[in-house]
């Protein structure tokens, strides 16, 4: 049998209680920092704007492009290539007048006119109120996500594991979008969904963690509360690993191969796959344990509950 | 206690063949083929236009590998593109301009397959190339058109009554009429109240006179609202029918915006020229009285507007509107039977021709404007002289600067006028071979992950290992018989779902393997380990699914066009992989092992 995980004994997980939540407090406080200092650099989805890809059939010039484009009398419009040198990404920032939709057409007129060989291959314009639909829809999201995981915990275990579990994703979902202030990438729609998705997932892991808790609450009728989570953590450890393995490994997939389009989604995904392991064993663990997580109050419930899974 | 009833394994058969039938479609690829439609949407194409099609291609000598009528069109399937490119000008010519031919792929997969509705996926504008359009409708004009409207029809109205009025007046969406006496008004506000009664008035009493302010009650204005974004509907739809798109969509969203999507359409600017054109035509009258001099300075004498004439100079138009071109029925471009300049051939409708008539007995020897409006800008294509009384409706528009102008804009006036200015607020486009490369990157992202996936779980898991992989193939197949069998939109995020999916699914089997190794560790026997380990691992699989739902369902339900694909196939991922890796893998756990009473190891 391969194994690689095989622990006879339990991790003492608990007892680094005061360690692991100073490095997860660190973390969180420099994704806080990130956000604040440096803000997300929101994607023409939320911002409204035009932004265009273009493919050149010999490497890019950047600067006769951007002096084409100055005549054209549009304004702040950034031009850089990305992937390879013939790859172009042009961006203009949304402004209110009426005739932003025909700016692509502008900018696609310009660039004709200096050089043949040019293929549009992407155009996303988005109005400013379209874009700001799309950032409170968005928020709204991210809302519903977090109470519905919240309430459906609440009522499949119990209050604290509910908002335990919560506070540990809430955790992974502010790193993942400090990191994305702190290192400029762009955040997207697509990004949005990744992180929503990841909200989801990464409850999973707590989910688990939690189910053998009650489970070991039933059946180790000596230990205490810290040496019943530590059992579970362990016990779950080998799967846990293996898992976030499998999804981290399509995920990677689409990292390398999925392109530009999907590259950020990926680098969210990764984030949150590698936060969601760290906070589930030790973020949402020792919190069950200071919200005062007690056999008594717990025992009652699962009786009931049993019945009804059973 | 490892085996199932027979009824359990014949019901995984029949669903997997079933979603093996559905899959398939998927895996034909696509034809090039023309699609020929009526471009009216009233008409419909039947198997006499099937007959016409297929001698039109046997004349020119074209041979094609099958021809359907699918929907409201035909589809010819070609072995080529050039094939298709020529087939299409054969077509277009031979049917006339009463058809749309358009290019188009269709799926290649055998007709016993499309005969049980076994269809591939619906890709997304992301996958397949084209255009995505979000337009949003200027209520607020259209209720001002309203006004117009009514500015007009009060004076019909009053003046055949003989009740003497002043000016009649619009500012914004309220019209103000003005009377010398309050007996007139009163007279007026019993007439007009009984004739409309959409409006709401409100009679004033000025010192310089007596007025009457006109204003549309809410519910009228909703009214009006929903009309004009159902007028523009079928602008664009008439619009869209014209550029030739093969399966465009176009649809309301929200109360004042329409989606329009244009798959696979290569030139994107003119397509958003044609959609976005807001082009609109005025009749009005020239001020005649009106000072050259201040005219050339941009003053406008009162009650009058400057506009920009065809040969660079400026007109006083009178601000009353004539006609608009709501009254067109039809336009044609043609040519002027004396002058042979370009002309274009307006029909109007019963009450149209009816003013035209009036105002042109009234007008002879003065000059009547014809004003081409877009974007709020309105140019005077032409002012001719009135010469005589023109009945029938039937009108002739000379002053374009070529026959291409000329078969322009009688596209535009044909295709019907907007009823209210609309906005393009986002834009999607997508080159068609990015569409392509799209695809490929989302396949081989799924490909290349699968198969490590695959070799690492045979290597931890052995035989369970190899159970796990084949159950995630086969919910693939189940994900991508699903998405085909409710056409769901499939898009780059939505492969990029898939992809998780699949890397997530995997979950349910480890937690199964972990547990079965655990009970063996503990010492049960092989088949009480296996039992167990599904038995144990099923509620943790339910409530750890359970919290990706929702996050899948809330971003569906919130998330727009690409997300939203993203958030179908989470969903659908979420429920096939219950299935899938919990009762399939059973199955063959139970089909190896499930028959030896006496097993006394298992690989794991």
């Amino acid at each position: 049998m391969l194994e690689f995980f095989p622990f006879k004994k339990n991790i003492p997980f608990m007892s680094w209680g005061k360690v692991t939540t100073s490095i997860s407090l660190l973390t969180f406080l420099f994704a806080i920092w990130a956000l604040w200092d440096k803000g997300l650099n929101l994607g023409v989805d939320f911002t409204g704007g035009t932004v265009m890809e273009l493919h050149t059939s010999q490497p890019a010039d950047l600067q006769a492009m951007r002096t084409a484009l100055e005549k054209t009398g549009l304004t702040e419009i950034s031009v850089q290539t990305f992937g390879t040198s013939q790859d172009v990404l042009i961006r203009l920032p949304g402004k209110g007048d009426g005739n932003a939709a025909e700016t692509s057409n502008r900018v696609m007129a310009a660039l004709k006119g200096m050089s043949s060989g040019i293929e549009l291959k992407r155009v996303d314009f988005v109005g400013p109120q379209v874009g700001k639909e799309l950032y409170d829809n968005g928020a709204l999201a991210l809302l519903v996500v977090a109470g519905g995981i919240m309430a459906y915990l609440a009522i499949r275990f119990e209050w604290r594991f509910a908002l335990a579990g919560m506070i540990a994703n809430m955790h992974d979902i502010v790193i993942i979008l400090g990191v994305f202030a702190f290192f400029r990438w762009e955040f997207t729609l697509t990004v949005l969904a990744g992180v929503l998705a990841i909200l989801g997932y990464s409850v999973n892991e707590s989910v688990v963690v939690f189910d053998r808790i009650r489970e070991n609450i039933r059946k180790m009728r000596g230990a205490t509360i810290p040496e019943i989570i530590d059992d579970a953590i362990t016990r779950t450890m080998s799967r846990t690993i293996i898992t976030h393995g499998s999804t981290q490994i399509m995920v990677l997939s689409m990292l390398l191969f999925g392109g530009e389009a999907l590259h950020n989604f990926a680098l969210a995904l990764t984030i949150g796959i590698l936060f969601g392991i760290y906070s589930s064993v030790l973020v949402a663990s020792p919190l069950l344990l200071m919200f005062g997580v007690k056999r008594e109050h717990f025992i009652k419930q699962v009786e009931k509950k049993q019945e009804a899974v059973v | 206690m490892n085996r199932f009833p027979l009824w359990k394994y014949v019901l995984i058969g029949i669903t997997l063949v079933i979603a093996f039938l559905y899959a398939l479609p998927n895996f034909f690829g696509e034809v090039p083929a023309v699609q020929i439609s009526p471009v009216h949407t009233t008409e419909k194409a039947d198997s006499a236009l099937l007959g016409r099609v297929e001698s039109a291609m046997k004349t020119a000598g074209l041979g094609y590998q099958g021809v359907e009528l699918a929907g409201n069109s035909v589809k010819v399937r070609l072995a080529s593109t050039d094939l298709q490119i020529k087939a299409k000008d054969v077509l277009q010519n031979s049917l006339g301009e009463r058809y749309t031919v358009a290019l188009n792929l269709v799926s290649a997969s055998p007709a016993w397959l499309s005969s049980v509705h076994a269809l591939p996926m619906y890709l997304g504008l992301d996958l397949r190339g084209g255009v995505h359009f979000l337009l949003e409708v200027d209520m607020k004009a259209a209720l001002e058109k309203a006004a117009i409207r009514y500015q007009n029809d009060f004076r019909t109205e009053l003046r055949g009554d003989k009740i003497r009025y002043g000016a009649i007046k619009r500012e914004g969406d309220t019209v103000t009429v003005h009377f010398a006496t309050r007996d007139q008004r009163d007279a007026a506000l019993d007439k007009l109240g009984t004739a409309f009664t959409d409006l709401a008035f409100t009679p004033e009493d000025q010192a310089e006179g007596f007025t009457l302010t006109a204003r549309l009650k809410p519910q009228a204005q909703t009214q009006v609202q929903e009309f004009a974004l159902q007028q523009n509907i079928t602008t664009l739809r008439n619009r869209v029918n014209e550029l030739g798109v093969a399966e465009p969509v176009i649809q309301q969203q929200g109360a004042s915006r329409v989606v329009v999507q244009l798959p696979g359409v290569q030139d994107t600017a003119k397509a958003k020229d044609i959609l976005g054109r807001t082009a609109t035509l005025e009749i009005r009258m020239v001020d005649e009285q009106a000072d050259p001099t201040a005219i050339q300075q941009g003053q406008a004498p009162f009650g009058d507007d400057i506009v920009a004439s065809r040969d660079g100079g400026k007109i006083a138009v009178k601000k009353d509107v004539v006609l608009t071109g709501d009254s067109i029925t039809d336009a044609s471009p043609g040519f002027d039977s004396t002058s042979g300049q370009a002309a274009v051939h307006v029909n109007l409708d019963s009450k149209g021709a009816r003013v035209f008539k009036d105002v042109t007995r009234e007008n002879v020897g003065k000059r009547m404007a014809i004003l081409l409006i877009e974007k709020n800008v309105a140019e005077a294509i032409t002012a001719p002289v009135i010469r005589e009384e023109i009945g029938g409706g039937r009108v002739q528009i000379t002053g374009m600067e070529s026959a291409q102008e000329a078969s322009d804009i009688a596209l535009l006036l044909r295709a019907g006028a907007l009823a209210a200015p609309m906005q393009i607020v986002e834009e999607r486009t997508v080159g068609p071979s990015m569409g392509a490369e799209n695809i490929s990157k989302g396949f081989h992202s799924n490909l290349w992950g699968f198969l490590a996936v695959t070799l690492f779980m045979v290597i931890y898991y052995r035989v369970f290992g190899l159970f796990s992989s084949i159950a995630l193939a086969i919910n693939g197949f189940f994900l991508v018989a699903l998405l085909s069998m409710l056409q769901a939109t499939l898009t780059l995020p939505g492969l990029a779902g898939i992809a998780l999916t699949l890397g997530m699914a995997i979950d349910a089997n480890v937690l199964i393997n972990e547990r079965i190794r655990e009970e063996l560790r503990n010492g049960a026997t092989p088949q009480a380990a296996i039992h167990a380990g599904y038995e144990r691992a099923w509620a943790t699989i339910l409530d750890s699914n359970l919290t990706t739902l929702i996050a899948g369902v809330a971003l569906f339900w919130l998330g727009s066009g690409p997300v939203r694909g993203f958030a179908v196939v989470l969903c659908l991922g979420i429920l096939t992989s219950m299935f899938s890796a919990v009762t399939v893998s059973r199955a063959m756990v139970n089909l190896t092992y499930g028959r030896q009473p006496r097993l006394a190891k298992v690989s794991i």
